[in-house]
Formats: structure tokens, C-alpha cells, sequence
């Protein structure tokens, strides 16, 4: 996984309140098989006008949020599906880091696993930079994870909270399964302890494959 | 020790390593995976020369994209045909049991795990799919995860977490007739709001609860996630016991005893602490509909769609005009004036035996309006298809001009051709109402299956109190 130290980068607003990942990538993209391209789909049914034209009542779509990697959005950023392809989709088309007063938990956590730093701010703090963008084009925020710190050219200091073993991980662009995996002792004692299994009892009409060589 | 909760006990008993100011590792008992959200994650196992840790504990099934028409003939859809030939290709490699589109025992995944006694109380169970938590009301801790961390369990049988808080919801007293489980769930929504529940478990009690069918219960786990909350569960009781003796995959004879026995002591201590206790009057509660775009605006059938200007929150009222417009609604209109385009029974919500039995009742010997433009009844397995068969339901969908499908997600989510059309409004047994949820620019409806059924006759809204159901529950 790509690390995340600190970014500097253009800040595109999302002034909605609860977006849900279907609005993210809606249904019809989730029949690909790979993580990568989904940033065309990005919020599809409002960036687009049918055709695919862009829709340029879509703040996205504006020039001056051209080449955005910040993205400030609104409370409970992310509800519904647990689709990851949400945060594919947000991390193809550009954006590293976003910031918000609150995240639904399994779009939060499908973050940290792609890179890209969920920065949680006060409503207070993040009305102010709804304020800032609207008013500056070309506002630039840096995002320092490293010291904690969210900052603007102006002299702004904002500091926020993370959990550190979250902010460990993504610091190290750490791969999760590799560092589970050095505690297979430990899972290899659990499962003697515990033997877990999973018998039928009846026979039901499953296809079991062939046992793994 | 210190009393514990339903939750604590089961998270307590499934730690493999434990760091203070760490997440904790955590041991997966069942883990369940549809054509959807996994293709990547085996990708991804396999670039790295991964192995599936424990076959025998993942279960496979297809469900969001099957066509609920005639599954024989060709699947049309490239991207879909793609996903089903990855699935298969996948677990053959692996050796992970599958349900295919072919099974008798097809269905959509949280329908059959408990269906198939697969999930069980006391267990771990997590899938790529955020209604995951509908196994809970098994009495387990299930939840949905993404697609990388669907990797980490296959390569892991294991998952690096975090405790969440825990919340107590009560119903008490007993539940009028009409209301169903899924009008109790909509109501804590509605009340708590889609992240009122954000970082806890809840755990559902009461006598109302108590009193449910099994079926009933995980109508209400598989909303949680619609309030916020990743898991819900109910403490497994005879119940449970009952609905699970006999099923394929929970023991016989003196050894389920002896599983019984272990799943009794699962039930929350006495005195044990919750973070969050709420607190609802079941019997005051009346039959729901929602009439904006997400689960938690929702009003009683009696009332009329809200003014925006009635909110106080500015948010609020802004999300609340935005709603009034995607849905096309005014201010003011009582909810039993809202005429419907189509109706949709089915989803992993509300397409189980007891759904189809109830909406049957209410619909037998009646027609669907003239000016509804369709009814769909889809099962939510094969197995629950051919029990309604058994039982002459699709006669009574047939003839009232329902139409009667094969079993999977359909209308729910539209990633098969059962898409409901721009501009069209939906009564929907289903759980979300998201902007497009059910089709680009399609309006949802969210009701219980008697209040669909309902609608589907009268082709509008209509308060199912004023009917005769007894015997619909
Ligand atoms: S029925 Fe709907 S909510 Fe349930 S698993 Fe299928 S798509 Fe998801």
C-alpha cells in the first residue's frame, strides 16, 4: 500500500451531509473485477449528465477544482454499502486525503486499507474551511499526518486526532496480511484451543471444490 | 468477573492476540462471500502467493447479479457473466464450497446462512456486504467488512479490530397487529437518525423482541447497519433453538443439546454495562414509510410527508428539501395519498417464508391496482421459492398479478434487469432508499411486506391496520 506522510494539494468542497457509496460508484461499475479505473465513476450520477457530458452544476466539475486531492465533505461521509470500490474510486481520481466532521465505520476503515488519510475535524472547524474554499480559488491545504497537523498557506494550523496504530500503518504503507501473518503462531494456537469446523449434516446442493494442493 | 454483554462474551472468546492500544485480532468463524465484492480479494490473495487459510469456514454463493427469470438461458451481461465465471474459477482453485446461480439452495447470502444453520450463535461471521449483520439476530457477531479486508480473512481466518461500544434497544410491551419488526427497525432509525449508531453494537431486548419469530429479528439486525451501527444482535433463546434444530449444518441429536447448552450462556449478564440504552414503547408504534432518501426519514403511514421548514437543524432541513425534490413529494401530502409505480417484496430484509406468507394473506383474493405497473414477489433463496410453492403462495402472487421470480438481491439493488425505471416510484420491502439505489433516478418507498402488499392493491399507500391481518403474522 502506498504510504501517506503528508500531502499538499487543491481542495474540492463536498457540501452534502450523509453521502452514501452508492452515490460513490453506483451499482452498475460493481461487476468489474479489478481496483483500478474507478475514478471515472466517481459520484456518476451527479458528475454526469446523460452521455457522460459533465454536469457543470457539479461542484467537481468546476475549473478551479480541477486536479483536486483534498477533499472536505460533509457528516457521516461514506454510509451504506461496504463497497470498497468507493475508496478505489476516490483515490483514482486524485484525491489522498479527505476531511470530515464524521465517516460511516466501514468506508472509514476500507481508507487506511488504500492509502488515503480520513482526517476528522470539528463541525466548527470544518464549517471554516467550507468558508475558505468557497471564498480562496486555488485553496491549498497540507496534510500532515506525520505531525498531526492540517495546514494552509495562510498560517491556519489545525491539529487532529488519529488512532496511532491506524496512523502507524499508514505512515509505513503497511501491508495488514503480511503483519498478521507474522502472528501465525499465534492464530495456530487459537485454532488447537479452539477448534472451529463447519460439518454438514444434511447434504444441500453445494458445490465443494477440489481440496486446496 | 465483571458482568459482560452478549458481545463481550463472544468477542472475549474469539481473541487471538491482544496488545494494549493495538486492535485486537480476531477470530473468524464463518465468513461468507458473494460474486460482488470478491474478485479483487482473490486477485490480490493470489499476486501475493497467498492461500485460503480455512476453506471449510468460507461459503460462497452468487446472488446480486443472477437474473430472477430464467436462469438456464445465457447470462447477457459480459461484467456479470464475468464476475459468476471468477466466483466459480476462484473457489474451485481454493477449494471454497459454493452455492452457484444453480443450486437448490441458491439465495442471497444472509438469507441462506441462517437458512443452511451455517451461522450460528456465538460465532464470528463477516462478509463482503454491510447487511452482514442480519446473522446476528442468530445471537453472533456479524458484520460487513471490504474488499480488503475479505483478503485478510482468507489469507488470516482472521480480522484486526477494534471493540466497539455497545448499545442496549429495547421494545417493550406488546406489539399491535400490523406492526411489523421492520416498522420497529425504522422507527429506532428515524429516531436515532443513520449515525445515531456509528462505532456500536447494538443489542436488541425487550418482550416485543422477545416475541418475534427468528425471521422477525433478523429483519431488524439487517437494518442496524441503516442506523449507523455495523452489528446488531439478539441473545439466542428457544427461539432460536427451535429454528435451528434440523437445519444442515447445526448438529444433531445429543450434540446440539450440548451446543444448546453453550449457546444459553451466551445471553448477557445481569447488571451488565451498555454505553447506550434506548428505551421504545413498542405498543405505541405504528406501521412506517419512508419519504426521503435515506432509511432514517421515515414517518408514520398516518402522518404527511414534512415540511422541511419543521426541522431545526439547518442540515437537516437542507437535506430535507433535497430529499422533497429527488422524490418529487410536497410538503404537507399525507403519506396514503402517495401513489405507486411499482412494488418490490424481496431483499435479504424481507423475503423470508413468514415475508411472503404475510403479503400473501394480504393480497389473496384481491387484484394489483390498474394503475400499478408492476409487482414483483422474489424469494430470497430457492429454498424459501420451493417453500412457498409447497404452500400455494405463488398461486395467490400469480393471481392477484404479482409476478413470481427466481430467487436473488433483484430490485434491491438493480444489478440484474430488475431495475426500477428514472422518474418511478417504488414501494420496496428492501432496505435502502439512496438516491438510484433501485435505479438511476428511481424513488423508494420503504415499507413491511403487508404495508407492500398493500400498496401493490391499492396502488397507493394505505394504513394495513385498517385491514383484517389476522393471521398475515
Ligand atoms: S438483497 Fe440488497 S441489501 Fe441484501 S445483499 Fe442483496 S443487494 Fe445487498
Amino acid at each position: 500500500m502506498q504510504p501517506f506522510i503528508k500531502h499538499t494539494g487543491l481542495v474540492a468542497p463536498m457540501d452534502r451531509v450523509n453521502v452514501d457509496t452508492d452515490q460513490m460508484v453506483p451499482k452498475q461499475f460493481l461487476k468489474l473485477q479489478t481496483r483500478e479505473g474507478f475514478g471515472r465513476t466517481l459520484f456518476y450520477d451527479w458528475r454526469y449528465l446523460p452521455g457522460e457530458a459533465l454536469n457543470p452544476e457539479f461542484p467537481l466539475n468546476f475549473p478551479r477544482y480541477k486536479g483536486a486531492s483534498v477533499l472536505l465533505a460533509r457528516a457521516n461521509f461514506g454510509c451504506g454499502s461496504s463497497r470498497e470500490h468507493a475508496p478505489w474510486a476516490i483515490l483514482d481520481y486524485g484525491f489522498r486525503s479527505i476531511i470530515a466532521p464524521s465517516y460511516a465505520d466501514i468506508f472509514y476503515n476500507n481508507c487506511f486499507k488504500n492509502g488515503i488519510l480520513p482526517v476528522t475535524l470539528s463541525d466548527a472547524q470544518v464549517d471554516d474551511l467550507f468558508r475558505r474554499v468557497e471564498n480562496q480559488e486555488s485553496y491549498r491545504l497540507t496534510v500532515d499526518l506525520e505531525n498531526q497537523v492540517i495546514t494552509d498557506e495562510s498560517g491556519l494550523r489545525i491539529p487532529f486526532e488519529i488512532d496511532p496504530f491506524r496512523r502507524n500503518s499508514l505512515l509505513k504503507g503497511l501491508d495488514d496480511i503480511g503483519l498478521t501473518l507474522e502472528h501465525e503462531p499465534d492464530i495456530s494456537a487459537y485454532e488447537k484451543l479452539n477448534p472451529k469446523s463447519a460439518p454438514m449434516y444434511e447434504a444441500v446442493d453445494v458445490k465443494i471444490a477440489a481440496p486446496q494442493t | 468477573m465483571a458482568p459482560q454483554t452478549l458481545y463481550e462474551k463472544i468477542w472475549n472468546s474469539h481473541i487471538v492476540r491482544e496488545v494494549p492500544g493495538q486492535p485486537s485480532l480476531i477470530y473468524i468463524d464463518r465468513h461468507l462471500i458473494h460474486e460482488g465484492t470478491s474478485p479483487q480479494a482473490f486477485a490480490g490473495l493470489k499476486a501475493a502467493g497467498r492461500k485460503v487459510r480455512r476453506p471449510d469456514l468460507t461459503f460462497a454463493v452468487m446472488d446480486h447479479s443472477v437474473s430472477t427469470k430464467n436462469r438456464l438461458l445465457p447470462v447477457l451481461d459480459a461484467d456479470a457473466r464475468g464476475q459468476f465465471e471468477a466466483l466459480e474459477r476462484n473457489c474451485k482453485e481454493t477449494g471454497v464450497r459454493l452455492f452457484d446461480m444453480h443450486s437448490r439452495n441458491q439465495g442471497i447470502v444472509h438469507i441462506i446462512g441462517p437458512e443452511l444453520g451455517i451461522t450460528q450463535p456465538g460465532q464470528t461471521i463477516v462478509c463482503g456486504d454491510s447487511h452482514t449483520s442480519t446473522h446476528g439476530a442468530v445471537g453472533a457477531l456479524a458484520f460487513g467488512i471490504g474488499t480488503s479486508e475479505i483478503e485478510h480473512v482468507l489469507a488470516t481466518q482472521c480480522l484486526s479490530q477494534a471493540k466497539s461500544k455497545t448499545g442496549l434497544i429495547r421494545f417493550n410491551g406488546k406489539r399491535p397487529k400490523g406492526v411489523t419488526s421492520k416498522d420497529f427497525i425504522l422507527t429506532l432509525i428515524g429516531k436515532i437518525g443513520i449515525a445515531g449508531g456509528t462505532g456500536y453494537v447494538f443489542e436488541y431486548a425487550g418482550d416485543a423482541v422477545g416475541a418475534l419469530s427468528l425471521e422477525a429479528r433478523m429483519t431488524m439486525c439487517n437494518m442496524t447497519i441503516e442506523g449507523g451501527a455495523r452489528a446488531g444482535m439478539m441473545a439466542p433463546d428457544e427461539t432460536t433453538f427451535k429454528y435451528l434444530e434440523g437445519k444442515p449444518f447445526v448438529p444433531r441429536g445429543k450434540e446440539f443439546q450440548e451446543a444448546v447448552e453453550g449457546w444459553k450462556a451466551l445471553a448477557s449478564d445481569p447488571g451488565a454495562k451498555y454505553d447506550l440504552v434506548v428505551d421504545i414503547d413498542a405498543t405505541k408504534l405504528a406501521p412506517q414509510v419512508t419519504w426521503g432518501t435515506n432509511p432514517g426519514m421515515v414517518t408514520d403511514v398516518t402522518s404527511r410527508v414534512p415540511d422541511p421548514n419543521s426541522f431545526s437543524d439547518p442540515v437537516d432541513k437542507q437535506a430535507a428539501e433535497r430529499a422533497l425534490v429527488y422524490m418529487d413529494l410536497k410538503a404537507g401530502t399525507p403519506i396514503t395519498d402517495i401513489a405507486v409505480d411499482r412494488v418490490f417484496i424481496g431483499s435479504c430484509t424481507n423475503s423470508r417464508i413468514e415475508d411472503l406468507r404475510a403479503a400473501a394473506h394480504v393480497i389473496e383474493g384481491k387484484h394489483v391496482s390498474k394503475h400499478v405497473k408492476q409487482a414483483l414477489a422474489v424469494p430470497g433463496s430457492r429454498v424459501v421459492k420451493v417453500q412457498a410453492e409447497k404452500e400455494g403462495l405463488d398461486k395467490i402472487f400469480l393471481d392477484a398479478g404479482f409476478e413470481w421470480r427466481d430467487a436473488g438481491c433483484s430490485m434491491c439493488i438493480g444489478m440484474n434487469d430488475d431495475v426500477l425505471p428514472s422518474g418511478e416510484r417504488s414501494a420496496s420491502t428492501s432496505n435502502r432508499n439512496f438516491e438510484g439505489r433501485q435505479g438511476k433516478g428511481s424513488r423508494t418507498h420503504l415499507v413491511s411486506p403487508m404495508m407492500a402488499a398493500a400498496a401493490a392493491i391499492e396502488g397507493h399507500f394505505v394504513d394495513i391496520r385498517k385491514w383484517d391481518v389476522n393471521g398475515a403474522e
